[in-house]
């Protein structure tokens, strides 16, 4: 097998920043697939453009990234997901949007296509749609005494469609197929030939929960694309909203698994903390998500002239009330009777799946992007990255709580140490580019690819969110476990279907 | 936990007041009302949350009205789990075509009489997704609609002031929203 050197040298090298893109030729790109099969390297993006494939890969100790592309030849690419199950989705994403081939992939059906789209191969061929849509096949689950709970795109609660098909041996589930896509908006569509402040709003739209991760991600990429360097000051406000969206969101998490739990006290308490929370940010950033706020070339809000003062007080109150909450989540008997020992992810999994955030952490997969791909500000602020090996739901509500707290101090950390000037920069001339970002939302990296053309449109976007490693997981989570558990374990692995339908 | 409802016990209530009637854009919204729930309806509301592919920020503010601070049950108003007892679908994004046939099927498993509102820039008018060939646009493109409440995603506060404006159409009638509040 080569190694990775062989495969980066003899090819010539595109100008994509901060990490080098390389055009390397089928043998080469089977050789990637190997690698990602031995579990060398994870797999961090596989996405289309008309006529070619591009692969992102993660190579540990010392991390860094490597970018390869393949030209489709009669409108296919030798598959990934054959060898490496993590990229199957991926696939079909790619053939449903630009209509090109995984040669020999173990699972051709459509997967963001359900025949309703006025054009097949949208971002490619365009061909025109079929008459009527197709049913979709879902797998069969055979075997005595298996029956079916169809659930869904439409569900009970306040959430996302999706669909789940549950086979079930009495209580137990047997198998879960999930199918998405009920989202997808056609935002990458959307993105080509927009203006960068509207493919910038877009990119706070995949997913909302995310609004200032895929801001900062989006951002980031097209300053690398660009070659430019946002002023100093706009980092770290950066780093101060993607820190409050942390706090935010695992609050909310917290309190809505205990919910399912039916220990609706905690989703009281923590709904409460998380209002502080947004009030927060909309007093200091103009809005309660923070959603816009973070565009290429700095910040659009400073952060109001009392944001320190508001911001200290709103770490002071989370201290205060956040051990209560942790200990009265560890104390009560018939709520850890509920997550302990549920919904186990094993960790040969998510390092197989390269599985971000909160769901890899809590089965033992150390990664960070803020730590790891060290961005600023993060090179410059001291925290710690927990991690548990249980991969239960208990130990992902842990991991939430113990992030929760290294959020606060890195908000400490920054409104201490945020530097005084300008926040934003007005690019002066266009400049055409290629940038990749990869940055540390609260469910896990989101990578963001983005080409800018010379009059300062962007020509292709690519967002990946966290969540196309981690859906495929909740399948395999919930197998053996009783139908009533579905939603704990769904909730605390909590993936956004908007993030991956697009 | 003693702790923790102890303290609950003692503390004064987050709960904001609800809107007063004079309230501006309480008033817009109920003038932008062509059918607001009859009298007869009473005070109360079963809603069905739809979501026809928004990008989950509305979800996040309305899952807010549940909190504390805007405690949406008090006024009457309650999120249920199926059409089928639903009085009001809030629909939220830019309805996808992936999500056309559910949003159909769903508000024709809603009895009569119903009212839907479109809650956000997507359910409005397609927002950022409207020339997209994978999204249809407005939610009235679909389903009748008798309500918009505006945002991107609508602050919760702004929420609890449509469904309001729906249960008493003239601002006027507020008052009969006789609900304790504390003060
Ligand atoms: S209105 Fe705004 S917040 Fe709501 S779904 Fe659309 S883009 Fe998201």
């Amino acid at each position: 097998m080569p190694t990775l050197s062989e495969i980066r040298d003899p090819f010539p090298e595109m100008d994509c920043r901060p990490w080098p893109r390389r055009l390397i030729a089928a043998p080469a790109w089977r050789a990637l697939v190997e690698k990602l099969a031995a579990g060398e390297l994870s797999l961090l993006g596989l996405w289309g453009e008309a006529a070619c494939v591009h692969m992102a890969v993660l190579e540990p100790s010392p991390y860094s990234v490597v970018v390869a592309s393949l030209a489709a030849e009669d409108g296919g690419f030798p598959s990934v997901g054959r060898r490496h199950p993590p990229a199957i989705r991926l696939e079909r994403a790619i053939h449903d949007l630009f209509g090109l081939r995984a040669v020999d992939a173990l699972d051709d059906r459509p997967w963001l296509d359900h025949g309703r789209w006025p054009v097949r191969a949208p971002l490619g061929a365009k061909i025109p749609a079929l008459a009527s849509p197709p049913a979709y096949a879902f797998l069969p689950s055979v075997g005595q005494g298996l029956s079916q709970i169809p659930v869904g795109p439409v569900h009970a609660g306040i959430i996302e469609p999706g669909h789940f098909r549950f086979t079930t041996g009495g209580e137990t589930l047997v198998r879960l197929e999930a199918r998405l896509g009920y989202t997808h908006k056609g935002v990458e569509g959307l993105m080509a030939g927009a203006t960068l402040d509207h493919a910038a709003k877009l990119a706070a739209r995949c997913s909302g929960d995310s609004t200032v991760a895929y801001s900062l991600a989006f951002a980031q990429a097209v300053e690398a694309a660009q070659g430019l360097a946002p002023p100093p000051r706009a980092v770290w406000i950066r780093a101060l909203m993607a820190e409050l969206e942390r706090i935010a969101n695992h609050l909310g998490d917290f309190g809505a698994i205990c919910n399912d739990a039916a220990f609706a006290l905690m989703l009281a308490h923590c709904s409460v903390l998380r209002e502080h929370v947004l009030r927060a940010c909309a007093s200091c950033f103009g809005h309660r998500l923070m959603m816009d706020a973070i565009v290429p070339g700095g910040v659009r809000v400073d952060g109001a002239e009392h944001a320190e003062i508001i911001l200290r007080g709103l770490v002071a109150t989370i201290r205060l009330a956040l051990p209560q909450l942790a200990a009265l989540y560890d104390n009560t008997a018939s709520l850890q009777d509920r997550t302990v020992g549920a919904g186990i992810l094993k960790p040969e999994l998510a390092r197989r799946f390269a599985c971000g955030g909160f769901v890899g952490r809590a089965s033992g997969r150390s990664f960070d992007a803020r730590r790891d791909l060290a961005y600023a500000p993060y090179d410059k602020l001291s925290f710690d990255v927990p991690v548990l090996q249980e991969g239960d739901v208990n130990a992902r509500v842990w991991i939430r709580i113990r992030e929760i707290e290294q959020s606060l101090c890195l908000i400490d950390q920054i409104l201490t140490e945020t530097p005084s000037g300008d926040s934003y920069a007005e690019t002066a001339t266009p400049q055409a580019g290629e940038g990749l970002a990869i940055v540390e939302g609260f469910r896990g990296d989101i990578l963001v690819w983005t080409r800018v053309g010379s009059d300062g449109a962007v020509e292709r976007c690519h967002l990946r969110d966290p969540s196309w490693f981690q859906w495929p997981l909740l399948e395999a989570v919930v197998e053996g476990n009783i139908v009533a558990d579905f939603p704990l374990c769904n909730k605390s692995f909590n993936c956004s279907y908007s993030g991956h339908d697009l | 936990m003693r702790d923790i409802l102890l303290q609950g016990f003692l503390r004064s209530p987050l709960t904001e007041p609800r809107p007063a009637a004079d309230d501006s854009e309480l008033a817009a919204l109920s003038a932008q009302l062509k059918r607001g729930v009859d009298k007869t309806f009473g005070r109360s509301l079963a809603i069905r949350h739809v979501d026809a592919g928004s990008c989950n920020a509305c979800e996040l503010e309305i899952h807010a009205l549940n909190n504390p601070f805007y405690d949406l049950e008090r006024f009457g108003l309650k999120f249920v789990a199926s059409p089928r007892h639903a009085d009001v679908l809030l629909v939220t994004g830019p309805v996808t075509r992936n999500m056309r046939e559910a949003l159909e099927r769903t508000y024709a498993a809603t009895p009569a009489p119903k009212w839907v509102v479109a809650s956000g820039a997507c359910a409005i008018d397609g927002g950022f997704y409207r020339e997209s060939y994978a999204c249809v646009g407005a939610a009235a493109d679909v389903i009748p609609v008798d309500l918009h409440i505006p945002g991107c995603p609508p602050e919760p506060i702004m929420l609890v002031k449509g469904l309001l404006a729906l249960l008493c159409p003239e601002p006027a009638n507020l008052s009969i929203l006789t609900v304790p509040h504390p003060s």
